[in-house]
């Protein structure tokens, strides 16, 4: 329900993306709390901290630097303390292959980047809230996929 | 080894709430699902512990009124969604406004407020959610499952699937299916 916020964390390289991603998510009425890293080795190193809390979604570019966000899918899916986290693959392949294989390899959710900011927003306003619902409804995480163009 | 089990989520919730309970050392009673009577009051101490120790289990105690109403809508839809072996023909607003014994303009009213979506949308993700686990269990024909979720047709099973989660109904099989393989090789490789 409502009495606290999403905590949502972004892997992304780019300053500008990251920014941009904060900004549109400030506007979504769910109420949340960010937390970005700039490449795939920070994010593990992030994620692997005793002393965290788990994010509720995370948002995984997939062209990183060092570490990509498919090997950081790996590591999370296999990591017992982590396979349960929702995770959003944000890539800029419209490719139907690529889209299947990201969720084979156990991604929850597939975003193409958009470019235009309005587009941004309304995307990141459908993938919270009906990650919320998953969040706040009790429904079953292994069967949640959403493919967002 | 595969072990398919199956699992009473009402009592296991009961089990766990009266073992929780019981701790407290007050009279109670549980007034079906999703109530809990305590006699006298407790102290916060002992009401932050209980909120802790049934956080595990995914049990939240709720305070708002708002909130309470928004889940008991939510149990409504869960319940004409889940419950029966097809949904109600009768129009879901009504269904809902019986129910609950409020008009639809005020449920509809509260439970956007409360979650940022619409009962329309919500009642639509469950219905999917149930046509994915029909999809998994793979007993029934997408044109059974299209019928006893009151799509008119596969059609529009196909396009509600394809509002909630971007993808076909067959492209949702298939991946679900590979997904489970892939777990599966991980996993001897593991060991």
């Amino acid at each position: 329900m409502n009495h606290d916020a999403l905590h949502i964390l972004l892997a992304d390289d780019d300053a500008d993306d990251r920014l941009f991603f904060k900004d549109a998510i400030e506007e979504v009425k769910v109420k949340t709390v960010v937390t970005m890293v700039n490449d795939g080795v920070e994010l593990m190193e992030y994620l692997l901290k005793p002393e965290i809390q788990l994010p509720n979604l995370v948002f995984l570019d997939l062209n990183m630097p060092r570490k990509s966000g498919m090997e950081c899918l790996k590591e999370i899916r296999s990591n017992n303390r982590l396979k349960d986290l929702s995770i959003a693959i944000y890539s800029t392949s419209a490719l139907e292959k690529d889209i299947e294989e990201t969720f084979i390899k156990g991604a929850n959710i597939y975003i193409r980047k958009p470019s235009d900011f309005e587009d941004l927003k309304t995307i990141l306003a459908k993938v919270i809230t009906i990650n919320w619902q998953y969040h706040t409804s009790g429904l079953n995480k292994e069967n949640f996929v959403l493919n967002i163009q | 080894m595969k072990l398919h089990i199956t699992y009473d989520i009402n009592l296991c919730c009961k089990i766990v709430l009266q073992d929780h309970l019981d701790k407290l050392l007050l009279p109670y009673s549980i007034n079906g699902l999703g109530e809990v009577e305590i006699s006298g009051t407790l102290p916060q101490a002992k009401y932050s512990e209980l909120e802790i120790s049934l956080k595990k289990y995914g049990i939240e105690i709720i305070d708002n009124p708002k909130n309470v109403f928004t889940q008991k809508i939510k149990d409504a839809i869960v319940e004409m969604v889940y419950l029966e072996k097809a949904l109600p023909t009768t129009k879901i607003s009504a269904h809902l406004a019986k129910k609950l014994n409020k008009s639809y303009g005020y449920i509809s009213g509260i439970f956007s407020e409360v979650t940022f979506t619409s009962i329309q949308s919500f009642i639509m993700l469950q219905k999917i959610e149930r046509a994915k686990q029909e999809i998994i269990i793979g007993k029934e024909t997408l044109t059974q499952i299209a019928w006893n979720l009151n799509f008119s047709s596969v059609a529009h099973l196909s396009n509600g699937f394809k509002s909630i989660t971007g993808l076909t109904p067959t492209a949702f099989q298939r991946i679900i299916k590979k997904r489970s393989e892939n777990n599966f090789t991980s996993q001897e490789i593991n060991n």
